[in-house]
C-alpha cells in the first residue's frame, strides 16, 4: 500500500466533490476526507462506484465525542477497497440532536452499525427503518458513550427476594470509584498553570518532550 | 368421448378441491420462535427471535448485548498498558489476535519498530492462536450438527495448544503477553522445540478429524449448500476472513496489506467456490494447514534478539537495571502509575484475526489514556447476515448456519 497513491486519491476525490469534501488528509498513512453533511450520501455513492476508489466494503461505523466543540459528534466511516487495496476513513461532524442520513441504501451492512451509534451516542440516522437499541438492555435509558455518561452508569441489577426477580436500583457503591489522576504536570496537563511555575517557559508537549521529561523526572527523583 | 372427457374433468376438480382442504386444515399459522440465550447451539450468549413458516425460517432477528460490558467505555477509563487485558477477552477464544491489533494501533501512534524477534514471536502465537480457534469452532460445529468425537479429540489438542500459551505467559487463556513495543517475556529454553514438535504430529490429527468429517455423509447433509453466500453479499454486508473467502475472495490481510513479517513467510490462501456452510469448514481446514506452515517457517527463521522495544519510554526496564540504575527505578514507577503518553492523533489498524478482519481504531489526545477506542468485531457484521443467509432454510439450518459463521460473543457485545 503506498503512501503516494492514497494521497492521490485523497486530491481526486477533493477535486472532484468540491462541495461535498471539506478536506482530505494523511495522517499515519492512512488517509481521512472529512464530508459536509449535506454531500455525505452522495460522497459515498461515488467512492463506491467510481474506477478508482471502488470503496465497496463498508467495515465500521462509529462515532466520537467532543463536548467542547458547537459540532459535538464526529462520526466515522471505515471503508476498505479490495481492488485498489485501500482504506479510507470519512468522517462528518454534526451537533447534538443532528440527524445523519443512513447509509443503508449504499450498503447493507450499515444496518447494525447505525443501530450500534444510535444505541451508545444517541446519533439519530434518518431511513434506518430498524433503529432499535442493540448493545444495552431493554428499556435501558442513556446513551453510554457519551463523555458526560458516568462510567459507573445509574442502575444496577439485584435479585429482590421479595418479590423474586431481578430489579433495577440506583447504583450503589460501597467504596467510590477512584479515577487516579496520574498525569505529570511536565507532560500532560500542558494547559494548567501551576502557582510558582510561572516564569517556566511552557514544556513542548507530547513525544517530544520525552527527553526533556526524563531529565525532569530524574531531577525530581533526585531532589 | 366427450362425456368420459367430462367426467376426467370433474375428478380432477374434485382432486383439487380435496387438495385444497387438505392444505386448509394442515396450514399452519406463522409463529414466532425464542431461540437461547441459553442453548448449546446458540454459542454463547444469543437470543434469536425466528419468524416461523411451519419450519422454515421467514426472518431472524438476533438480539444480541447480553455479554456487553462496556470494553470502550472502560478503556477511556484506563491507561494504554491496563487496556490489553481487555482485548484477550473480546474474542476469549483467541486472544492474543486482540492484543496484537491494540498492540499494533498503539505503536503506529508512537511510531516505535518493534525488535525482530518479537515480530517472529508474535507471527508464531499469532497463528497458534489461529489454529486454536478453528479447532475449537471445527470441533463445535461438528456437535451442533450430530457428530460429538471431533469435540472429544479436538479438546485434547487444544490443550497441548493452551500450555504453549502457559508456558510462554503465564496462562491458559487471557495471556496479556502482546504489549505495544513488543512481547512481554522472551520464549523460555526448551518452548521451541517443543512447539516445532507440536506441529509435526498436529497434522495426524487434522487427518483423522477430516476422516470424520469432510466425506461424512451426515455433515455434507447438514452443511453443503446451506446458508450459501454470494460474493456479492459477502462484500455488501461487510463479510471477512473465512466468511469472505470461502465466497470466492483471495482476500486475506496477512498477504495483502501484510503486517509484522508475515511479507517474509511462504504460505497460501485458502479460497472456497461455493460459499456454503461446508466451504467454510473446508477454508478453515486448510487455514489450520498453512498456519501450520507459517509456525514452522517462524520457528526456524526466529533470530536471537531483544524481544521488546529498548526505548524506555514504553517499555519498562529490566529487573536488574531497577537494582542499580535511579532512572530504570523513576521509569519503572511511572510506566506503571501515569503510563506513557501517545502523541495526539488516530488511527484505524486491522489485522486478519482468525474470524475476519479485527480493526481498532483508536483515537489519542496525547495523554496516557485513549481518547476513544473502538473495536471492529468481525462477528458482528457477520451475525448481522443471519438473517439473509437463513431466510427460507430449515430451523436445524439455523444451527447450523450460526455455527459456520464462527461468532463469539466477546467480540460482538464487547
Amino acid at each position: 500500500m503506498s503512501e503516494e497513491l492514497l494521497q492521490d486519491l485523497g486530491e481526486h476525490i477533493q477535486e472532484k466533490l468540491p462541495h461535498m469534501v471539506q478536506s482530505s488528509r494523511m495522517q499515519n498513512g492512512e488517509l481521512i476526507v472529512e464530508a459536509e453533511l449535506s454531500g455525505l450520501v452522495k460522497l459515498m455513492q461515488y467512492l463506491r462506484d467510481d474506477k478508482e476508489c471502488q470503496f465497496k466494503m463498508l467495515l465500521d461505523i462509529t462515532a466520537v465525542d467532543y463536548p467542547s466543540r458547537p459540532k459535538r459528534f464526529e462520526v466515522v466511516y471505515n471503508m476498505l477497497s479490495m481492488r485498489q487495496n485501500q482504506r479510507v476513513r470519512v468522517k462528518v461532524s454534526i451537533a447534538d440532536g443532528e440527524t445523519v442520513p443512513s447509509m443503508l441504501g449504499l450498503f447493507k451492512s450499515a444496518g447494525w452499525y447505525e443501530r450500534e451509534v444510535y444505541d451508545m451516542y444517541g446519533i439519530v440516522f434518518s431511513g434506518n427503518p430498524d433503529l432499535r437499541r442493540i448493545l444495552t438492555d431493554y428499556g435501558f435509558d442513556g446513551h453510554p458513550l457519551r463523555k458526560d455518561f458516568p462510567m459507573t452508569g445509574y442502575v444496577e441489577v439485584v435479585y429482590d427476594p421479595q418479590s423474586q426477580q431481578v430489579v433495577y436500583e440506583p447504583v450503589s457503591l460501597t467504596q467510590d470509584y477512584r479515577n487516579f489522576d496520574f498525569l505529570s504536570p511536565w507532560e500532560g496537563m500542558t494547559d494548567v498553570q501551576l502557582p510558582g511555575d510561572e516564569k517556566a517557559v511552557k514544556p513542548k508537549f507530547g513525544a517530544n518532550s520525552a527527553q526533556q521529561s526524563a531529565e525532569d523526572s530524574a531531577l525530581i527523583a533526585k531532589k | 368421448m366427450n362425456n368420459a372427457l367430462m367426467t376426467a374433468k370433474t375428478e380432477e376438480q374434485d382432486r383439487d378441491e380435496t387438495l385444497r382442504e387438505i392444505s386448509d386444515e394442515t396450514h399452519i399459522k406463522p409463529y414466532t420462535l425464542n431461540f437461547g440465550p441459553q442453548h448449546p447451539a446458540a454459542h454463547g450468549v444469543l437470543r434469536l427471535v425466528l419468524e416461523m413458516e411451519g419450519e422454515i425460517v421467514e426472518r431472524a432477528d438476533p438480539h444480541i448485548g447480553l455479554l456487553h460490558r462496556g470494553t470502550e467505555k472502560l478503556i477511556e477509563y484506563k491507561t494504554y498498558t491496563q487496556a490489553i487485558p481487555y482485548f484477550d477477552r473480546l474474542d476469549y477464544v483467541s486472544p492474543m489476535n486482540q492484543e496484537h491489533v491494540f498492540a499494533m494501533s498503539v505503536e503506529r501512534l508512537l511510531g516505535i519498530t518493534v525488535p525482530d524477534r518479537a515480530q517472529y514471536i508474535r507471527v508464531l502465537f499469532s497463528e497458534l492462536t489461529r489454529i486454536l480457534n478453528h479447532v475449537l469452532n471445527i470441533t463445535t460445529y461438528a456437535l451442533d450438527v450430530g457428530a460429538i468425537t471431533p469435540s472429544l479429540w479436538g479438546f485434547e489438542e487444544r490443550e497441548k495448544g493452551m500450555e504453549f500459551y502457559d508456558r510462554v505467559c503465564g496462562a491458559r487463556l487471557h495471556a496479556n503477553y502482546f504489549r505495544p513495543g513488543g512481547v512481554r517475556y522472551d520464549m523460555p529454553a526448551g518452548l521451541a522445540q517443543d512447539m516445532w514438535d507440536w506441529t509435526e504430529s498436529f497434522p495426524k490429527f487434522l487427518d483423522d478429524l477430516e476422516t470424520l468429517l469432510t466425506e461424512n455423509r451426515i455433515f455434507k447433509q447438514r452443511t453443503v449448500d446451506i446458508g450459501t453466500v454470494s460474493p456479492d453479499e459477502a462484500v455488501e454486508w461487510g463479510f471477512t476472513g473465512p466468511m469472505l473467502r470461502a465466497s470466492g475472495f483471495a482476500w486475506d490481510l496477512r498477504k495483502s496489506q501484510p503486517y509484522e513479517v508475515y511479507d517474509k513467510m511462504d504460505f497460501d490462501i485458502p479460497v472456497g467456490k461455493t460459499g456454503d456452510c461446508y466451504a467454510r469448514y473446508l477454508v478453515r481446514m486448510e487455514e489450520m494447514r498453512q498456519s501450520l506452515r507459517i509456525m514452522q517457517q517462524a520457528l526456524n527463521e526466529m533470530p536471537a534478539g531483544p524481544v521488546m522495544t529498548d526505548d524506555h519510554k514504553v517499555s519498562p526496564p529490566s529487573r536488574m537495571d531497577m537494582k542499580q540504575s535511579m532512572e530504570a527505578m523513576i521509569h519503572h514507577f511511572k510506566l506503571y502509575t501515569e503510563g506513557y503518553h501517545v502523541p495526539a492523533g488516530e488511527t484505524y489498524t486491522a489485522i486478519e484475526a482468525p474470524k475476519g478482519e479485527m480493526g481498532v481504531y483508536l483515537v489519542s489526545d496525547g495523554t496516557n489514556k485513549p481518547y476513544k477506542c473502538h473495536v471492529r468485531a468481525p462477528g458482528f457484521a457477520h451475525l448481522q447476515g443471519l438473517d439473509f443467509m437463513s431466510k427460507g432454510h430449515m430451523l436445524a439450518d439455523a444451527v447450523s448456519i450460526i455455527g459456520s459463521m464462527d461468532i463469539v460473543f466477546g467480540e460482538i457485545d464487547r
